[in-house]
């Protein structure tokens, strides 16, 4: 391969920056047991927020921390319609994504051919000379490489931390976790609001590196909407999480490079196929958790049986327990 | 510790669970606490451990007044409980269930932490891996584990909540000397139950609650009449034998085999007669539970037959691999242990659960006909509610009423999956009496319970479980406790 064709295969590290950030915060969301349905228009909000600040300061530190603070607020305002009034968190999260994505084009709309601004790149030491790897991850801008940092992380706080599986516990068996001390719904409005500084991180993260704030053609409508998947079939764990991610960004960016080699083929095909082949992908891996393949299984004859069904059972996920509903120690 | 209660008001709307409740528990017994459900005895122990919050009534510990508001001061005080459904995390590692709620450092030392918990686990003869996940375990391994992480908590008050439901034989023992062994370490014990021979064999002292009042307390020797008359306000006697045989052969299993994720189940054979009722004993999970659901058509067996037998000349229906729908419309009715989950519908009233039951006839539900189909539906299986009332407002045990009144005509098989779990004594007589008239009509019983008394009591014949395996029927009137017991535990199978 020649290094053209690296450095364009390895932006799709810089690219998938926003989702990581986004199903890493979905993540810790959801494994507290809450759902932030909001994503897609609070990324969008986000991009907006922190390309603005951004060109208005001419700093990148304060847009990001714009992005970040209206993931936090957006998520905030989810945070205390579910756990304090205890509403709909599907209902509240769909019309605050609704919201925010119309909000962010009708406030955005000034800053549409602004001169753009972008991170710009930091090559790393030594690594960035290991071939192949160095072109295609060593040498991004510093978000990107801390979106390689929150995956990591994030495990270790989810799996190996006392905290973690506290986080854990408020998700799966609230009551448990209230029993053994944890103070549930306190816990739920912090992991609400991380999970929400995160996304818009990812948000502002699109709109300072991937591309610009460009209104309605900024390109980052439906991002949100993936990354929910991908946090979902990625089972919640933050390194299968980002893998899909990846994969994510890997269907798009083969999209774009094979379109020229295939002239023929109506050009929007190339845009939206990686969207259904992700979903296609994200089934499979995930098929193992559905009870009638489990039945379909048992039919099988016993030698093929336990190979498949130890695949399939490999990549079986599991969702916190809890997901979604409220917790009242009555 | 010494454990003083005094006064103790709680009210949940118009009930007052707790009215004047006043206990004192001394360090190094163990106290019966006795009642039926709805007495206050859950109330109570909720309040002790932090859960909920009296409404007025002191709390004294080694003659000091304190004050708790949360589970977590109580544990900080050294109070653990053990409630009736296990507070764990299933799908988490055992050693992961330690450390959620244990004062560790950011991150906690997993190897000392699996050290001390080996340490303590060899005290109490248990063997829980503390690699595996805690949704392998056994209901009784959980509660295990919930007792060696009091322990490990620094616990020197242990409330026991209705410890002995879905637990085998076995379990029971192991759990009993437990509770011997820490009561002679000193440590004072507050044991729930509403079974009468669990208290007298394992308590030093036995109070009774009715309706939210202490109704008077009891030492050894125990007069077990007179503890029913307290709970109870009067006596009961348990009514004898329960289904006359009919010589006829109703289902005939044949070869049977169920694959499932942790058990094979191969060549069940046995035969169903008309009237008869069919226990099924053994630990949970070791195959009860996937037969009852292959004889009801929920699960698929991986091969063998299952025979209905039509009319006099012998001619039989295989029912193995149909469609659940079929099993249905045969007469064979499924009730699930978890009512709310898999039985009933939350949110729905009585009158809607009897509208959805029937055979729908128009497009619209005729309300007028329903209203009075509830009524008597209501009165005829003495369910203590109205056609508006929520499904899951009412007590388990008009829950589990509820269920048999849903149950359609004509039935021919009845397979029930812990019939009285969590019922009093009324409560469980009151179901086996309807039972037992489906018994007469000519309907045949299958049913799983982990209470053996309830097995070898209401059984014709009953089949031990153990691993998989199936023993072959027993007449229940030749069978003992004990001998079950072993069967059960796995010993005595060739």
């Amino acid at each position: 391969m020649d290094n053209s064709l690296l450095a364009s295969f390895g932006s799709i590290f810089t690219w998938a920056a926003p989702v990581v950030f986004a199903v890493m915060g979905e993540t810790l969301t959801e494994k507290s047991g809450v759902i932030n349905l909001s994503l897609n228009g609070s990324m969008i909000l986000s991009a907006m927020a922190g390309f603005a600040v951004a060109t208005t300061t001419g700093s990148f530190f304060w847009g990001f921390l714009a992005g970040a603070a209206v993931g936090a607020l957006v998520a905030f305002i989810i945070a205390f319609m579910s756990i304090g009034l205890k509403q709909s968190q599907v209902a509240v999260g769909y019309v605050l994504t609704l919201a925010t994505k119309s909000l962010a084009y009708f406030l955005g709309a000034p800053f549409v051919g602004k001169p753009v601004m972008q991170l710009s790149l930091v090559k790393i030491p030594f690594l960035d000379q290991l071939p192949i790897l160095g072109p295609v991850i060593f040498n991004k801008d510093i978000v990107t490489y801390l979106s390689y940092l929150l995956v990591i992380v994030c495990y270790i706080w989810v799996f190996k931390t006392s905290k973690g599986l506290i986080l854990q516990g408020i998700g799966e068996q609230p009551a448990a976790a209230f029993v053994r001390g944890a103070n549930v719904n306190r816990l739920r409005y912090i992991y609400t609001i991380i999970g929400g500084a995160l996304v818009g991180i990812g948000g502002a993260q699109y709109s300072l590196s991937v591309k610009t704030w460009n209104g309605q053609l900024t390109g980052i409508d439906g991002i949100g909407w993936i990354a929910l998947a991908i946090t979902i079939f990625g089972s919640w764990h933050p390194v299968r999480g980002a893998l899909g991610s990846y994969f994510f960004v890997l269907l798009q960016w083969l999209g774009i490079t094979l379109q020229p080699l295939m002239p023929n083929v109506n050009s929007r095909i190339f845009q939206v196929a990686p969207f259904p082949l992700m979903i296609l992908a994200l089934l499979f891996v995930n098929i193992g958790s559905a009870d009638w393949v489990e039945r379909t299984l048992a039919g099988l004859p016993e030698g093929g049986r336990k190979f498949v069904s130890r695949l399939i059972r490999g990549m079986r996920t599991h969702s916190p327990a809890a997901l979604g509903t409220p917790f009242d120690n009555e | 510790m010494d454990v003083e209660l005094i006064n103790i008001h709680k009210r949940f709307g118009k009930v007052h669970a707790n009215n004047g409740i006043s206990l004192t528990v001394k360090s190094g017994t163990v106290q019966g606490i006795l009642g039926e459900n709805g007495a206050g005895k859950s109330t109570l122990m909720k309040i002790l451990s932090g859960f909920i919050q009296a409404d007025s009534g002191d709390i004294l510990l080694d003659g000091k007044k304190v004050t708790i508001h949360s589970p977590a001061d109580s544990v900080k005080l050294g109070i653990g409980m053990l409630h009736q459904d296990p507070q764990d995390f299933p799908p988490m590692k055992v050693v992961d269930n330690l450390i959620i709620g244990s004062p560790m450092g950011l991150f906690p030392d997993r190897k000392k932490i699996i050290r001390e918990f080996e340490e303590l686990q060899k005290q109490f003869n248990f063997s829980i891996s503390p690699e595996t996940y805690v949704d392998t375990l056994t209901v009784g391994e959980r509660q295990q584990l919930e007792i060696l992480r009091l322990l490990w908590l620094g616990a020197e008050v242990l409330i026991l909540d209705e410890p002995t439901t879905g637990i085998s034989a076995s379990q029971k023992d192991l759990l009993f000397a437990t509770i011997r062994k820490l009561a002679a370490q000193g440590k004072a014990i507050l044991f729930v139950s509403h079974k009468l021979d669990e208290v007298e064999a394992l308590c030093s002292q036995v109070v009774v609650f009715r309706q939210g009042i202490n109704m008077g307390s009891m030492t050894p020797p125990y007069q077990t009449d007179k503890l029913v008359e307290m709970m109870f306000g009067k006596s009961i006697v348990r009514s004898e034998n329960v289904c006359e045989k009919q010589e006829d052969k109703s289902f005939e299993i044949e070869e049977l085999r169920i694959d499932d994720v942790r058990l094979a189940i191969r060549d069940v054979n046995f035969c169903i007669q008309k009237g008869e009722v069919i226990g099924l004993a053994g630990m949970e999970g070791s195959g009860q539970a996937l037969i009852l659901r292959a004889l009801a058509g929920i699960l698929r067996p991986t091969g063998g037959h299952i025979y209905m037998i039509e009319g006099a000349d012998g001619g039989r229906i295989d029912l193995a691999g149909k469609h659940y729908f079929t099993y249905r419309d045969h007469g064979i009715h499924f009730l699930p242990a978890a009512r709310l989950e898999e039985g009933l519908i939350q949110g729905l009233s009585l009158a809607e659960h009897f509208a959805l039951a029937e055979e729908q006839t128009g497009f619209m539900v005729d309300r007028d006909q329903v209203e009075n189909l509830s009524k008597k539906r209501i009165t005829d299986f003495n369910i203590h509610g109205t056609p508006e009332s929520r499904i899951e407002e009412l007590s388990g045990g008009n829950q589990q009423r509820a269920e048999l009144a849903l149950m359609r005509d004509p039935l021919r098989l009845l397979l029930l999956e812990h019939p009285t779990r969590g019922l009093d004594i009324e409560s469980a007589m009151y179901i086996w009496g309807k039972l037992k008239q489906r018994c007469e009509d000519g309907a045949s019983i299958v049913f799983i319970s982990s209470d053996l008394d309830e097995v070898i009591h209401y059984s014709d014949r009953i089949l031990v479980f153990y691993g998989g395996k199936v023993s072959p029927a027993f007449e229940a009137s030749s069978v003992t406790i004990d001998m079950l017991g072993q069967l059960i535990g796995g010993k005595g199978w060739s």
